[in-house]
C-alpha cells in the first residue's frame, strides 16, 4: 500500500469514527433527555365519563370491531328507577322489556325486576357496542349511571387511539395501567385523578 | 368596595363550585331495598400486565442478539429467514403490530416536545435499542426484527430491479415522511405513523376497507419491488440508515475474498450492492463538481424552508382545532346546525369563538416555523444525496451499501466463495 494510499483509509476510518461516535452520542442524548419523562408504569387510554357528550363516535370510530368502549353501570349511582331513561325510548308506549320500547339497538340492557318499583339494570357486554345512546338518555332524565369506559380486556392500547382523534370533547386521555379505569362514583367531576 | 369584593370572590366560588355540588346531588337518590338486595359490583377487566410489556423488550433484544449473530458470524440466511419469520408471529400476528419501533418515533418526539407527555418504558426502549444495534451492527433490526419488514420480505417472490434513479428519488419519501410525523406530533396533531400503518390491519385481521385495501396493495407491489413501505416509505428506516452507514461493524457479502462473479449483485432485490467501480480518470473535474453540488445545499436548505413554510396553511389542517376553526369561520351559519357532533360539542364547551380561533393561529404558527424546519431539512437531504451522487469512488469488489442494506442476508447465501475456499483463491492468486 503507498502512502497516499494509506492516508486516504486513515481519513476515511477516522470519518466513520467521528461519525459513529456523535451517532452515539446523539442517541444517547435523545435517551437522556426522554428519560426525563419516562416513567416505568405502562399507559392506557380511558375516557372521562364527566366529559363525555355520548355524541355516539366511540361506536365507529374503534379500531376493534365491535368497540373496545362499552357502556358500564356504576351501580352505586343508579336510582333503579322503573321509568329508567336509558332503557325504555322516551316515546315508549309502556314500562315493559318489548323490544320496541327498548333504546339499546342491541338490547344490552337487561332489566330485572327487584322489589316494587324497582328495577336494576345490566350491560350484557357482548352485545353493547359503545353507541352511548343509554348514557345520553341517563345522562338527560336520570342520574347519570351509565356511562362509558374503555375496557381494557378488548382494547389493544394503540399508540394513539383512534376514538380520542375524532372524540368532540377531548374526553380520552391516558391514565397510568395501574388504575385504568374512570368509573362514575368512584371519583367525581374534577377530581386530579391523572 | 371591600363589600362588593368580598361579594364577587364568594359569587365565583359559588359558581366555580357549582358542577361539584350539582353532581353530588342525585337526581333520584338510591332506593333503601327490603327485600335484601346486593347490588353487583362494576367490573374492571384488567389491562395487559406490566411484566408482558418487559416480556416484549426482552424478546426483542434476544431476536436483535440472534439476528445479528446469524448475519455477521454465522452467515446463515436460513437462520435469519427463520426468524422474521418468528418476529413476523410474535410482534406481528400475537402483539398485533403494536408496540413497534417504527411508531416509538412520535412517542419520543412527544416526550421531547411537550413535558407533561408521559413516556412507557418500553416505547423508549424500542425507539433506543435497534437504533443502538445498527450502530455496531447494521441493520439487523430490519433483517429478521420488523415485522414489517418480515411480512413484505416473504411475498417478494419476482423482485425487479428499479432504475437506480427512480430508486434515488423514492428514496427521499422516507425523509418526508419522518419530518411530517414529527411535525404533526410536535404539533399534538396526530400519529400519522400508526394511522396509516399498512399492515397493522393485516396483523390484526381487522381494520378498516381502505386501510386493508393499502396493506393487500403494499403485499402486491412487494411481489415485484422487493419491501415497498422499508425502503420507499419506513421513516425509522431513515435513522437505522444513518446509523449503519457509520456502522462499527457490518454484514459482508463474502466470507474471504470477492471473485467478481456478480451473483450477489443479482441476488439482492433491494439494489443495495454496489458494483465494482474503476478509480475516476479525471479527478479535478470531480472534485470541481464536489464542491459546487456542496455550495449549492443552502441554497436548496432556504428553498425547501421557504415552500415547507408556504405549505403551513394546508398541512395545519390535519389538526382538528385548527380545522373546526376553519370552518366555523367558513361558514358561519354552522354553529345552529344541531346535527354537527364538533360544533354542538365546541357550543356546550363555554369557550368562546375568539378563544378558538386564537388558539388555531397559535397552533397555525407552530405548523409555520415546522414548516420552515421541515423543508429546511428536505433541502438538507436534497442536497446531500446530489453531493453524494456527484462524489466518485472506487470501489475493487463487490460491496454492500451499507446505508440502504438490510443485512438480509441473500448475497451471502449466493456468494460461491465460502470460508473454506480462502486458500484455494491464495493458492490461486
Amino acid at each position: 500500500m503507498s502512502n497516499k494510499e494509506k492516508n486516504k483509509s486513515n481519513r476515511r476510518e477516522f470519518i466513520q469514527k467521528g461519525m459513529r461516535l456523535s451517532l452515539g452520542l446523539s442517541i444517547a442524548g435523545v435517551a437522556g433527555i426522554s428519560a426525563l419523562r419516562v416513567n416505568a408504569d405502562d399507559y392506557v387510554w380511558q375516557l372521562d365519563p364527566f366529559k363525555c357528550v355520548s355524541c355516539g363516535r366511540c361506536a365507529d370510530h374503534c379500531v376493534v370491531s365491535p368497540s373496545a368502549v362499552k357502556c358500564v353501570h356504576a351501580y352505586a349511582l343508579c336510582g333503579y328507577c322503573d321509568l329508567c331513561g336509558g332503557y325504555l325510548k322516551p316515546n315508549a308506549n309502556e314500562l315493559s322489556t318489548a323490544a320496541e320500547n327498548q333504546l339499546c339497538p342491541t338490547a344490552a340492557i337487561k332489566r330485572k325486576f327487584v322489589e316494587e318499583p324497582y328495577f336494576e339494570y345490566e350491560i350484557i357486554e357482548d352485545l353493547c357496542f359503545g353507541c352511548a345512546k343509554c348514557v345520553a338518555g341517563c345522562t338527560a332524565f336520570g342520574n347519570g349511571s351509565l356511562h362509558l369506559q374503555v375496557r381494557h380486556n378488548l382494547c389493544v392500547n394503540c399508540n394513539e387511539c383512534s376514538i380520542a382523534r375524532v372524540c368532540p370533547a377531548d374526553a380520552f386521555e391516558r391514565v397510568p395501567a395501574s388504575q385504568p379505569y374512570l368509573i362514575k362514583g368512584d371519583f367525581t367531576a374534577g377530581d386530579d385523578h391523572a | 368596595m371591600t363589600k362588593l369584593k368580598h361579594f364577587l370572590i364568594t359569587l365565583s366560588l359559588f359558581l366555580i363550585n357549582l358542577p361539584l355540588w350539582a353532581q353530588a346531588q342525585q337526581r333520584f337518590p338510591k332506593p333503601e331495598f327490603e327485600t335484601g338486595y346486593v347490588q353487583p359490583p362494576t367490573t374492571t377487566p384488567d389491562p395487559r400486565a406490566l411484566f408482558l410489556e418487559y416480556l416484549d423488550v426482552f424478546v426483542l433484544i434476544a431476536a436483535l442478539a440472534i439476528v445479528s449473530w446469524l448475519a455477521l458470524k454465522k452467515r446463515s440466511r436460513s437462520g435469519i429467514f427463520w426468524m422474521s419469520v418468528f418476529s413476523l408471529l410474535y410482534f406481528g400476528f400475537y402483539r398485533e403490530g403494536c408496540i413497534c419501533s417504527i411508531g416509538a418515533i412520535q412517542n419520543v418526539a412527544l416526550a421531547i416536545a411537550d413535558p407533561t407527555y408521559v413516556l412507557p418504558l418500553s416505547a423508549l426502549l424500542f425507539f433506543i435499542i435497534p437504533l443502538a444495534v445498527a450502530l455496531f451492527f447494521g441493520r439487523t433490526f430490519c433483517a429478521g426484527v420488523c415485522p414489517l419488514g418480515a411480512i413484505q420480505d416473504l411475498v417478494a417472490f419476482r423482485p425487479i430491479e428499479l432504475p437506480k434513479w427512480l430508486q434515488k428519488v423514492l428514496g427521499l419519501i422516507p425523509y418526508l415522511y419522518l419530518a411530517l410525523a414529527i411535525l404533526y406530533v410536535v404539533t399534538k396533531s396526530d400519529f400519522i405513523i400508526c394511522r396509516y400503518d399498512p399492515f397493522v390491519g393485516i396483523f390484526r385481521f381487522d381494520a378498516e376497507f381502505q386501510m386493508l385495501l393499502l396493506g393487500g396493495l403494499f403485499l402486491l407491489v412487494g411481489v415485484f419491488v422487493a419491501r415497498p413501505y422499508c425502503r420507499f416509505f419506513c421513516p425509522y428506516g431513515v435513522l437505522l440508515g444513518w446509523m449503519s452507514t457509520f456502522s462499527k461493524k457490518h454484514l459482508t457479502i463474502t466470507p474471504s475474498a470477492c471473485i467478481q462473479c456478480k451473483l450477489c449483485a443479482n441476488s439482492c432485490p433491494f439494489g443495495a450492492i454496489e458494483e465494482p467501480t474503476p478509480a475516476g480518470s479525471n479527478r479535478k473535474q470531480d472534485v470541481k463538481r464536489f464542491m459546487v453540488y456542496l455550495l449549492f445545499i443552502p441554497l436548496w436548505i432556504g428553498l425547501g424552508g421557504l415552500s415547507g413554510s408556504m405549505l403551513h396553511v394546508p398541512l395545519s389542517k390535519m389538526n382538528k382545532t385548527v380545522y373546526l376553526a376553519n370552518e366555523l369561520v367558513e361558514n358561519p351559519e354552522l354553529i345552529n346546525d344541531q346535527e354537527h357532533i364538533d360544533v354542538v360539542t365546541f357550543m356546550q364547551s363555554g369557550k368562546s369563538m375568539d378563544e378558538l380561533v386564537i388558539e388555531a393561529k397559535q397552533i397555525q404558527s407552530q405548523f409555520y416555523w415546522g414548516g420552515w424546519i421541515m423543508g429546511a431539512f428536505m433541502g438538507l437531504v436534497i442536497g446531500l444525496t446530489l453531493v453524494k451522487l456527484s462524489s466518485h469512488r472506487s470501489r475493487q469488489d463487490y460491496e454492500t451499501d451499507k446505508t440502504n442494506c438490510l443485512s438480509c442476508g441473500r448475497c451471502m447465501d449466493y456468494c460461491p466463495v465460502k470460508v473454506n475456499d480462502k486458500m484455494l483463491i491464495m493458492s490461486k492468486k
